[in-house]
């Protein structure tokens, strides 16, 4: 088994999350396309402003990463934005966010792309850069302001938002990465081509073959390459496209609702594509203890999965209150109807 | 175009990341930056970061935008007081203008300001909103 740990210990020395403020239930979207008869997957979605993106979602992540690792950023040897929702088809998200965390111009940067797991891709490498002494301090950042088509099955889930990493010396760390492993197939659940605004999938072929094989093949794997079990973990974090996937998974790998519930943020932010399983982990960061064990586990349609077992170092005392937590971006909410939902996520046709 | 495109790029890093001046001779902290200390008339400089801290000293409702901002309206733009001197004017975002007082503390933001059409630049920088408190 490929699975992967760094020659030199490797850890998370800074971290945030950022959600937009406006929540659109998915009742309101029931409302529109089955009269409020339909069943809907979770309770509300994160959703940008008319002033936010991709590009403004990493940003305040990665800026609160910062405060939370006390660094210079002059010191970050890379930034890598991991989303499908760049801004532009050609330049970089990256570079912009790293002009301004003041990262420039002597770092590396890039943008990743694959589905929803290309912050945790970025994650990985990452931990490679840091340990093979080729760079001190990685920014690994997942973001994304989802789309669903009008009317489908994800337009109630796809949400905005989005989470950073600051990736460093074990030794300065909050958490240390014990092992990281991937697995990956040519798997066609979801895709979007170049000219299509909205994605395609393959209905309830997201699940089985996809979804679930990647995300418990991937735990799995981990945890026994570890010599592991779910009891020896707090926090596991699942991918989390609705609310039904992650719990089912759980139950599947036998963790308990105590050792999910952190981290599932689906159901009341949606599924934030490459920020989910980041945002996830962000918020168990945000109450861990040292000594904790976090799993956490992405899924990106395509397909393929990213694994981390971290476990918690005396490093992450008082660091969580440097920034808003991630439930202090949950809490921060205003609730809007579907008018200015469709005007918000540009669904109007103004010309 | 062309002209523009240098026009935006050079005001990155104050527009990004609210980096001023301050004046080596009288101290004060000058945005946007300049040649000459506004205060002692003295040569300005070197590069100051401001913390994006600061509060609404005036405010005002925007309900016809002007070209490039009708998409954002209505919008609020307030005079802000930087918690290291400078006024400056910016918009407040991520806030309804009904809940917007004098005296409100904020922060800087950076936001998407204007998009070129669908073709051109995003152009990003600095607006504010309600200060969020740390955990």
């Amino acid at each position: 088994m490929a699975i992967m740990k760094p020659i030199k210990p490797v850890g998370i020395v800074g971290y945030c999350s950022y959600i937009p403020r406006y929540r659109i239930p998915a009742k309101a979207i029931s409302q529109v396309w089955t009269d409020g008869k339909g069943g809907t997957p979770i309770t509300e979605k994160a959703v940008a402003g008319l002033d936010e993106d991709t590009v403004t979602i990493a940003l305040e992540a990665a800026r609160n990463a910062l405060l939370r690792a006390q660094i210079n950023p002059q010191r970050i040897g890379a930034v890598w934005v991991g989303s499908e929702s760049h801004p532009y088809a050609v330049k970089p998200t990256s570079t912009i966010v790293a002009e301004a965390i003041g990262a420039v111009p002597h770092t590396q940067a890039g943008d990743w792309e694959f589905a929803c797991k290309a912050g945790t891709e970025a994650m990985q490498a990452g931990i490679g850069f840091v340990a093979s002494g080729m760079q001190r301090y990685v920014l690994a950042v997942g973001a994304d302001t989802a789309q669903g088509r009008p009317g489908d099955a994800l337009e109630y889930t796809a949400a905005s938002g989005g989470a950073a990493c600051l990736i460093g010396p074990a030794a300065e760390s909050i958490a240390t990465f014990e092992a990281t492993f991937s697995f990956v197939t040519d798997t066609p659940d979801f895709w979007r081509r170049p000219h299509a605004h909205y994605p395609s999938h393959g209905q309830r072929f997201t699940g089985e073959p996809a979804y679930f094989e990647h995300v418990l093949s991937a735990a799995k794997t981990i945890m026994s390459e570890l010599g592991r079990t779910p009891k020896d973990y707090q926090h596991v974090i699942l991918h989390q496209p609705n609310a039904k996937f992650p719990r089912r998974a759980a139950k599947m790998l036998g963790f308990e609702k105590a050792q999910w519930e952190t981290g599932l943020l689906s159901p009341v932010v949606g599924n934030t594509y490459s920020g989910a399983a980041m945002l996830g982990l962000t918020a168990a960061l945000d109450i861990a203890r040292p000594g904790d064990r976090i799993l956490c586990v992405s899924f990106g349609s395509g397909a393929g999965s990213d694994a981390f077992s971290l476990l918690v170092s005396d490093g992450i005392e008082g660091v969580a209150r440097r920034a808003p937590t991630t439930q202090a971006y949950i809490s921060r909410r205003r609730e809007i109807d579907y008018a200015r939902y469709a005007r918000y996520r540009g669904k109007l046709l103004l010309a | 175009m062309t002209v523009e495109i240098a026009r935006h790029w050079r005001l990155n890093a104050q527009r990004y990341s609210l980096v001023g001046e301050e004046c080596p001779t009288c101290h004060d902290k000058i945005f946007p930056p300049r040649d000459v200390c506004p205060h002692c008339a003295e040569a300005a400089g070197p590069d100051f970061h401001f913390s994006g801290k600061g509060e609404v000293f005036s405010h005002t409702a925007i309900y016809n935008a002007p070209e490039g901002f009708e998409t954002q309206a209505p919008y609020t733009v307030a005079l802000v007081k930087l918690k290291e001197g400078p006024l400056i004017t910016a918009q407040l975002t991520d806030v309804q203008n009904d809940d917007v007082q004098i005296g409100m503390p904020v922060e800087m933001v950076t936001r998407k300001l204007a998009e070129q059409g669908d073709e051109g630049l995003i152009l990003y920088g600095y607006k504010f909103r309600p200060q969020l408190a740390a955990a």
